[in-house]
């Protein structure tokens, strides 16, 4: 009988601990900054668009769009076995900024330009984003 | 400024090596080179080292110095993943240009195959995503580039029979070459029907893990004089970096593979469509069709087409990758970057046999780091 391993779960750093504390509330978070109003993620210690520090979190839509995406029949790391094939997609979120997650429910119909939200992924002591397709 | 030649270059074997050595491999292709360029190892002044995945070192260009006896005037490792060869062989053009060394020789080598053999290679593709925000979502290395060609197929018309083009008119070189990996013949539809790995990449769009090692030995033009061969020079390079991570990508149609190579035809004095010989980094199909149309030899979606046509065989428009490239000629960490540089080289020589691009006077040598990330670019010329 094949043994289900656990996902992992991401090791928070000083720069990423809020979004992940948001996350295990069920909010998908990002960084704008105050300086420029650009849109950011991943999370940092400064704005990437003009270097400024004036950065503040922000709570997402959660709307969101398949800007490319791949069926994995490959499992990258042994937990994912189990889940082969697999969906890996990098989204467009409604504010700007790009997000990689798994895709919710079955593979079949996703394509670039499909729309749907963030829900969250229960990983024990860590909750994730991922992607569901509108209906 | 000093003019910087290539004087020596060699390949060992390529493939399944069983007892082969991280620091063997190194010392058999440095051996081998300067053998090639008609200099001793105590000649060499300077050496650049890489990484190694089966045996990591925090220093491995003192560990393969201290394995062959050498102390040199200079002595550094460089770790950029795919790119390092490229930006290996620029390094050691700026330091005998600098007048820093005369004869420096860039080793690199792995047992990567056999090597690591039973350990659990494809957690090994997930390195190079990023922990907290790719790796947990089951990206790997393969994916990051399934996602760039699911996007180019979209923009730019790019189809699954133009990237097994690629994979076809590679292995048709490696058949002609003694050393390579992969050496038995392959069609369009075998390719198609490679398992997928990660849609839309089958198996045969992937490079494979090969034991091996390179060297390269770049010296100073007026040092150069007495060495055996003819010499090939550094007329120009260049570099490029966007950033390390997919979802930090700006674009996933255009690549820091543009600037690396419009710097290095700037600094040579030439354009693109000069370049009679292209030997350029291939880790998958869709790396050498997105890296052709960025550094402009091809329109966008024009190098599929031009694939399938027979155009990169060494009678068509741009021969490419003529050993066969990481697809065919094998995959040997560093030293995979470095073969695309020994068969520039060989090819500018004429040494290339049967698969020679005959009167070959300029090649174009490009190297890529991560998830098409970090770049360089070399312009290489016969004397």
């Amino acid at each position: 009988m094949e043994k289900t391993l656990p996902k992992p779960i991401p090791r928070p750093n000083a720069d990423s601990r809020p979004y992940w504390e948001a996350c295990n509330r069920g909010e998908l978070t990002y960084q704008r900054c105050g300086a420029c109003g650009h849109a950011q993620f991943y999370p940092r210690s400064l704005c990437i668009q003009c270097k400024s520090k004036d950065l503040s979190w922000q709570k997402s839509s959660g709307r969101a769009t398949v800007y490319s995406f791949t069926e994995m029949h490959r499992a990258a790391i042994p937990s994912y076995q189990a889940d082969v094939p697999y969906l890996v997609a990098l989204l467009e979120l409604e504010e700007g900024f790009r997000l990689v997650t798994n895709v919710e429910g079955p593979t079949n119909g996703v394509q670039i330009g499909t729309k749907g939200r963030i829900v969250f992924e229960d990983r024990g002591e860590q909750k994730v984003p991922k992607f569901l397709p509108d209906a | 400024m000093k003019k910087a030649v290539i004087t020596g270059v060699a390949s060992t074997k390529v493939g399944d090596l069983e007892g082969s050595t991280c620091l063997g491999l190194h010392t058999e292709a440095a051996m081998v080179a300067t053998y090639d360029a008609g200099i001793s190892l105590s000649d060499i002044d300077g050496v650049l080292c890489a990484y190694s995945l089966v045996e990591p070192q925090v220093m491995l260009s003192s560990a393969f110095c201290e394995y062959v006896g050498l102390q040199p005037r200079y002595s550094t490792t460089i770790s950029m993943g795919g790119v390092t060869g490229a930006m290996m062989v620029m390094h050691a053009a700026m330091l005998v240009e600098s007048g820093h060394c005369r004869h420096v020789l860039v080793a690199t080598g792995d047992n990567r195959l056999s090597g690591l053999r039973g350990t659990g290679v494809a957690t090994i593709s997930a390195t190079g995503t990023s922990a907290q925000h790719e790796y947990i979502y089951g990206l790997s290395v393969p994916a990051a580039y399934a996602l760039v060609a699911r996007r180019y197929m979209h923009e730019y018309g790019l189809t699954p029979e133009h990237l097994a083009a690629f994979a076809v008119t590679q292995r048709g070189y490696a058949v002609r070459h003694p050393l390579a990996h992969y050496k038995k013949p392959i069609t369009l539809a075998d390719v198609m029907a490679s398992r997928p790995i990660a849609t839309p990449l089958r198996l045969l769009d992937c490079c494979p893990m090969s034991d091996g090692g390179a060297a390269v030995i770049v010296s100073a033009a007026d040092a150069a004089r007495d060495t055996a061969k003819p010499r090939v020079s550094v007329l120009g390079a260049g570099q490029g970096h966007t950033h390390e991570h997919l979802i930090a990508a700006p674009s996933l149609t255009e690549f820091g593979c543009k600037h690396s190579a419009a710097e290095a035809f700037g600094r040579a004095g030439v354009t693109a469509s000069d370049i009679d010989v292209a030997e350029i980094y291939d880790s998958f199909t869709i790396t050498l069709a997105v890296e052709l149309e960025s550094m402009g030899f091809f329109e966008k979606g024009e190098a599929g087409p031009a694939a399938l046509a027979g155009e990169l065989e060494t009678g068509g428009r741009l021969p490419c990758n003529t050993h066969g490239g990481l697809l065919s000629y094998g995959h040997s960490g560093a030293a995979g970057g470095l073969f695309h540089f020994v068969e520039a080289v060989e090819q500018l020589r004429g040494q290339s046999g049967d698969r020679q691009v005959a009167g070959a006077e300029l090649a174009l040598v490009h190297g890529d780091g991560g998830i098409l990330s970090g770049h360089c670019s070399i312009v290489l010329g016969r004397n």
